[in-house]
């Protein structure tokens, strides 16, 4: 085991590397001259001079990535276009709104999709479970935005129960969270009835009721902590789905999270922005692949057959 | 029908599955007594019905199975009407059943100890501390080395044999007073299988319970059983004890099987492994079921499905040579013509 943790922390090393690389492509590739890009059609050549000094776009390509590289790795992201400030201070302030989306969203779509999951999985072959799939089938294929406009459009507009917009108070949290979470719950259901429906036709779930468990214990001792295994990983691998997710659901909900500041940014060709942002969530992607594989292999451990 | 020396009687059981609309006969009327202290098994070729019975003592079938008819009376008392409660506080405890698949059986994020504990702290109420070192003895009694290393390893730490040991110490952790061991051997190797027998033989003996087991191996019922049940495609075809059965088979199947059986002092070669497959549940002969396979076959074995009659050796056989009715060669012996009546 741990051989294996040091092994796959020492892989994530060439991901980040060819990940850093993308991202700092990422301005290069755009066809024109970055500057001429930035600045806009009508700048005049002096301008254009002053972004291409200023972002040191006059180095060779493989100076610029050092500049980049080491600079990032002490914390400095460049400064924005927009607004002047330092890149990494702008993504600091909207990462921690953003991990919360998407953390409570995670916490939603666990909670209802382990039980819903479970609920199907255990009223398999009635009405229920083919009522549960019915609706985990309209969650996953509804698009998150989607959802959001609907929900704002119902809570908030027609009831005005909940606001509109905005992100810090329990009320504006709940409609965000649910728009990004819906999908995610959908497919954690999915994933937890087929677990459990597999596991409860294993050996070893006859052998506890040949032990008189009861049925309650079987689900939720036997079957359950098996079903599990499979199930954590969906759960841990929902989390980067949900930081995508969270770009649209930001928009929909004027909420000033880190996916909004990516769109807000590429629209106003804000190079140095876009980078640091997107260096910063695929930081988080990584990490969060990481954990997943250590605690699958944590979990399965035990079950390794050979 | 009660009888104070018996510790089950099966009466007329019928078991079935429904898939699709139709509805397959898996145990169709089986009646089995099981006598106190003694081991009856149960033998019959795969698909013959042997796991759905024993399952359905433990009322373990599950849909789209169904007990459908009969009885099981355990101690004097029906199990198909008892609640599930009841039959959970039966379960483990009274009855006691050890499966085919070692490998499997187990759970595997429980530990070994943890597993044995939890039959002890459901039926005895045992602390959990308690439970733990009272599954250090039952390793022990089931023959585990160095049992309190043992109790803290996950199943896949060990091996076939042990998983199997393992499960024979749930079994038996509440003195249960019917062991179902449905083919505890078969997926283990001959030496393996040898040991485990013997351990059931003595613990059988030192706890004073009742087996019924299961198995395709006759080489097993003779060195371990006092009664046997022959089964064919959901029924009983033959009962016997063990001398009169192995001295004085009667029905055809079990002469078929008997002869099938490798035996040392002849050639491999000769192995006479009975032709032709077990009916399919759809496709059950009018007759008597075995009439496809029967060397013997006469006119009433296709019409009319024999019922179980007794012999003046004293086993009961479901064929119709041992009736009035029948119809074929009168003088026939169906151990002793059942080579020359197979090669014709
Ligand atoms: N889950 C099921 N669904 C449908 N039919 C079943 C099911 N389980 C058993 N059966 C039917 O019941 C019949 C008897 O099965 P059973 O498991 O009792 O056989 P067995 O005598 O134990 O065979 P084996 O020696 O292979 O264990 C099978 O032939 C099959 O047709
Ligand atoms: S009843 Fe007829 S077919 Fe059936 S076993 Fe006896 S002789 Fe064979
Ligand atoms: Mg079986």
């Amino acid at each position: 085991m741990f051989v294996f943790t040091i092994r796959r922390i020492l892989q994530t090393i060439p991901v980040l590397f060819g990940v850093s690389i993308l991202v700092f492509l990422m301005m290069h590739l755009v066809p024109g001259d970055p500057a001429q890009v930035i600045a806009g059609e009508a700048a005049s050549p002096q301008t254009i001079e002053q972004i291409r000094e200023r972002l040191g776009l006059n180095d060779p390509l493989p100076m610029q990535y050092l500049n980049f590289i080491m600079n990032a790795l002490q914390g400095d992201l460049g400064t924005s276009i927009r607004s002047g400030q330092p890149v990494s201070e702008e993504v600091f302030s909207r990462f921690w709104v953003t991990m919360e989306l998407a953390f409570y969203s995670m916490i939603l779509s666990a909670f209802i999709g382990l039980i819903a999951g479970i609920i199907s999985a255990v009223r398999h072959y009635t009405i229920i479970d083919v009522v549960v799939m019915i609706i985990a089938l309209f969650g996953l294929s509804m698009p998150n935005f989607w959802l959001g406009l609907m929900l704002m459009q119902f809570f908030s507009i027609n009831l005005e129960i909940l606001p509109v917009s905005g992100w810090g108070t329990p009320e504006q949290i709940i409609l965000p969270v649910i728009a990004l979470g819906t999908a995610g719950a959908a497919i954690i259901a999915r994933m937890t009835r087929s677990s459990m429906l597999e596991v409860i036709g294993q050996d070893y779930i006859r052998t506890a009721r040949a032990k008189g468990v009861k049925e309650r214990f079987v689900i939720y001792k036997h079957a359950l902590k098996n079903a599990m295994i499979p199930v954590v990983t969906v759960i841990g691998l929902e989390f980067g789905t949900l930081l995508t997710g969270a770009v649209l659901t930001e928009t929909v909900f004027s909420i000033n999270g880190l996916g909004r500041f990516v769109v807000e940014s590429i629209r106003a060709r804000d190079f140095p922005a876009v980078q640091g942002s997107v260096l910063v969530i695929a930081l988080v992607f990584i990490l969060v692949n990481l954990i997943v594989d250590l605690s699958y292999r944590f979990l399965n451990k035990r079950i390794d057959l050979n | 029908m009660t009888n104070d020396a018996d510790v089950l009687q099966i009466d007329n059981l019928q078991t079935s599955f429904f898939i699709d609309g139709s509805e397959i006969k898996a145990v169709d009327g089986v009646s089995l007594n099981i006598p106190k202290g003694k081991t009856v098994g149960i033998v019959g070729e795969s698909g013959s019905g042997k796991s759905i019975t024993s399952m359905s003592v433990m009322r373990l079938i599950r849909n789209p199975g169904r007990i459908k008819g009969g009885s099981i009376h355990f101690n004097g008392e029906d199990l198909l009407q008892k609640t599930e409660k009841n039959m959970q506080n039966i379960r483990g405890n009274k009855i006691s059943m050890i499966f085919q698949e070692p490998m499997t059986s187990l759970n595997p994020v429980y530990t070994v100890g943890q597993q044995i504990s939890e039959v002890l702290q459901i039926h005895q109420n045992l602390s959990k501390k308690e439970a733990l070192s009272k599954s250090v003895e039952m390793l022990e009694l089931v023959g585990i080395p160095s049992p309190n290393d043992r109790v803290k390893q996950y199943p896949h730490e060990l091996s076939g044999g042990m998983r199997q040991r393992v499960m024979i110490a749930i079994a038996l952790a509440c003195n249960p007073e019917l062991l179902i061991a449905d083919e505890p051997t078969t997926a283990l190797d001959v030496t393996i299988q040898a040991q485990i027998l013997e351990l059931m033989n003595g613990l059988r003996k030192e706890l004073g319970m009742s087996v019924i087991l299961i198995t395709h191996d006759l080489g097993v019922v003779a060195e371990t059983c006092d009664y046997v049940a022959v089964m064919y495609a959901g029924q009983i075809v033959e009962y016997a004890d063990v001398h009169t059965l192995f001295n004085n088979p009667k029905h055809p199947y079990t002469v078929g099987l008997m002869q099938s059986l490798p035996r040392h002092d002849m050639d491999q070669e000769e192995l006479n492994v009975i032709e032709g497959n077990v009916p399919k549940p759809g496709e059950m002969p009018e007759g008597c079921r075995f009439a496809p396979r029967c060397p013997f076959a006469s006119d009433i074995c296709t019409r009319e499905l024999p019922d179980l009659m007794e012999t003046e050796d004293g086993n009961q056989v479901r064929c119709w040579v041992y009736s009035e009715k029948w119809d074929g060669d009168p003088e026939v012996n169906v151990k002793d013509d059942y080579k020359t009546a197979r090669s014709q």
